[in-house]
């Protein structure tokens, strides 16, 4: 099958990946998805835009993946069922082909409960595993949830993300299983801190030949401070940071600790280049995009094929 | 059964500012066994409404009258004496008491006493936790009792998303736990656990509040309608 899409070529192609991450404005300004764009082009092979994330209201994905898309950068847009029901998920990725956009990350999304709008109410008609399922269903058998035809074209190389540290840790490989069954095709995980623990849950991944089924890439986020691993390991549901790595941030001299950070990413991405099954690797720079093409360079990454 | 818990205090003076002859009318079913609207609180919220006029210089009544179920025709019935004279009804049972007081007692205010919370049980002594969101088709033969629409936050049916960790629930750590952490730990002493591998499809939401206002009859319960009715 042919998609059209950057990240499906580099796949075929049999490269190890890299994916990048953009996080839309609290608005409608145009220039930081530009700035942005610009900070990541050439430098990885598609870039994943965020959905609303932590519930936080942004400019809608789909508007900044076409945004990203007329700028040369293959997007993918991802979705959360948080906010739309099986309408406006179906109605939302026929627009997206529409726009030229040829990934999507399918995803639950966070509760709104930790976003600006906490007395939202949400949506929740499907999970990431049925709306993993429905792109497969519009793609392959053209067919709409509902039983309806889909009119002309519509192909979508279809990711989804898990978490190797959520619990229960054992059930963190049945729940991909059933996203490889569902018809995943690439998969991002959460950030990657405790390589032990990755490595441990990669290995019952590929005991289940889960690896051969759907390119998994290792998700990596460079620290800034060693208050940012502070706050992620206690505020972030599901992150595992351990001890060393805040404690190696924190015991650098004053105004070292992004370099160190930037170490730490550098050496995971070559640990996780040597993982077997690992087929790629997702940068997430949280607002630090600035920072990518740096750590790629030295983790030998950059420039993309 | 229905949890309720009594709307702070204010409210029920805000709502009571006009009234001169109020009745609190209490429920002796599922809130009070939940404390919130049986006959002890029926008596303390009327003390506490006489206290609160008696404090502004106003001159009020207060009286009390707590029956069996407030949903109920034969029940609601009884309480007609207790209304005379009264202006207005605090009913502390849940919102369907107070919906169908107001449908019985057409020119009377009926107002609410309590919040309807959800539909639950005791997790501890004096704490109830929500177990059913009557959905309308019960699914717990495959989740091992443990119901994961009503339970988990997301109303997830394919497993947990990443915010489970040691058990509890990313939405509020302290007092949820994650239905699956429950669900998978029950399927697992079960001996059920490769049933959790399959993909539960889409959900059908029309039996649930989605499909619009429900009403379900019972064939046993409903006159039987004559040859004469069933051929028109």
């Amino acid at each position: 099958m042919t998609i059209e899409s950057n990240l499906e070529r580099v796949l075929q192609a049999g490269k190890f990946a890299v994916t990048g991450e953009l996080g839309p404005p609290r608005g409608a300004d145009v220039e930081v998805i530009k700035k942005k764009a610009q900070l990541l082009k050439g430098h990885v092979d598609a870039v994943n835009v965020t959905d609303n994330q932590t519930a936080i209201v942004r400019m809608s994905s789909v508007a900044a993946c076409a945004l990203l898309s007329q700028l040369g950068l293959d997007p993918v847009l991802q979705m959360v069922c948080r906010d739309r029901n099986r309408i406006a998920l179906q109605s939302d990725l026929f627009g997206a082909y529409a726009l030229g956009i040829r990934n999507v990350l399918c995803l639950t999304g966070d509760h709104q409960k930790f976003g600006d709008h906490p007395t939202a109410k949400n949506v929740f008609d499907l999970d990431s595993i049925q709306l993993i399922q429905t792109v497969k269903r519009l793609r392959d058998e053209k067919k709409m949830l509902g039983g309806s035809d889909v009119q002309g074209e519509f192909k979508m190389l279809i990711g989804a993300a898990e978490n190797p540290f959520g619990d229960p840790f054992k059930f963190r490989v049945t729940r991909l299983a059933k996203k490889v069954a569902a018809g995943v095709q690439f998969l991002q995980t959460q950030c990657i801190f405790n390589l032990p623990k990755f490595k441990e849950w990669m290995k019952m991944v590929c005991d289940r030949g889960l690896h051969e089924k759907v390119a998994i890439f290792g998700g990596v986020t460079p620290i800034k401070s060693a208050g940012m691993a502070k706050y992620m390991k206690n505020s972030v549901a599901g992150m595992d940071v351990p001890d060393e790595i805040i404690k190696r941030v924190a015991g650098v001299p004053k105004g070292k600790a992004s370099e160190e950070g930037v170490k730490i990413a550098v050496e995971t991405i070559q640990q996780l280049k040597e993982t077997p099954g690992v087929r790629g690797i997702h940068m997430m720079a949280i607002e630090w995009e600035e920072m990518v093409p740096k750590i790629l360079q030295q983790a030998g990454l950059s420039p993309r094929p | 059964m229905i949890i309720a818990e009594q709307k702070p205090f204010e409210r029920i003076v805000e709502m009571t500012a006009k009234a001169r002859n109020i009745l609190v009318a209490g429920c002796g079913t599922c809130v009070t066994v939940c404390l919130a609207g049986g006959a002890k609180e029926v008596a303390v919220v009327a003390s506490k409404l006489r206290l609160a006029a008696q404090n502004a210089g106003r001159k009020i009544t207060v009286t009390e009258a707590t029956i069996e179920r407030q949903c109920e025709n034969e029940f609601v019935e009884k309480l007609a004496p207790a209304l005379k004279g009264v202006d207005t009804v605090v009913s502390l049972a849940c919102g369907i008491g107070v919906q169908f007081l107001a449908e019985a007692f057409q020119n009377l205010p009926i107002l609410p006493g309590v919040n309807t919370r959800f539909l639950g049980a005791p997790s501890k002594q004096g704490t109830w936790q929500e177990k059913c969101m009557a959905c309308g088709d019960c699914r717990l033969d495959k989740t091992a009792g443990v119901c994961p629409m009503a339970r988990c936050s997301k109303n997830l049916l394919n497993g947990p998303c990443g915010g489970s960790a040691n058990g509890k629930c990313e939405v509020n750590p302290q007092k949820i736990e994650c239905a699956w952490q429950l669900i998978i730990d029950r399927m697992e002493k079960l001996g059920r656990l490769d049933e959790l591998e399959a993909i539960t499809p889409p959900n059908d939401w029309s039996t649930a509040h989605d499909g619009g206002v429900r009403e379900t009859a019972s064939e046993q319960a409903v006159p039987a309608k004559t040859e004469a009715m069933k051929s028109v």
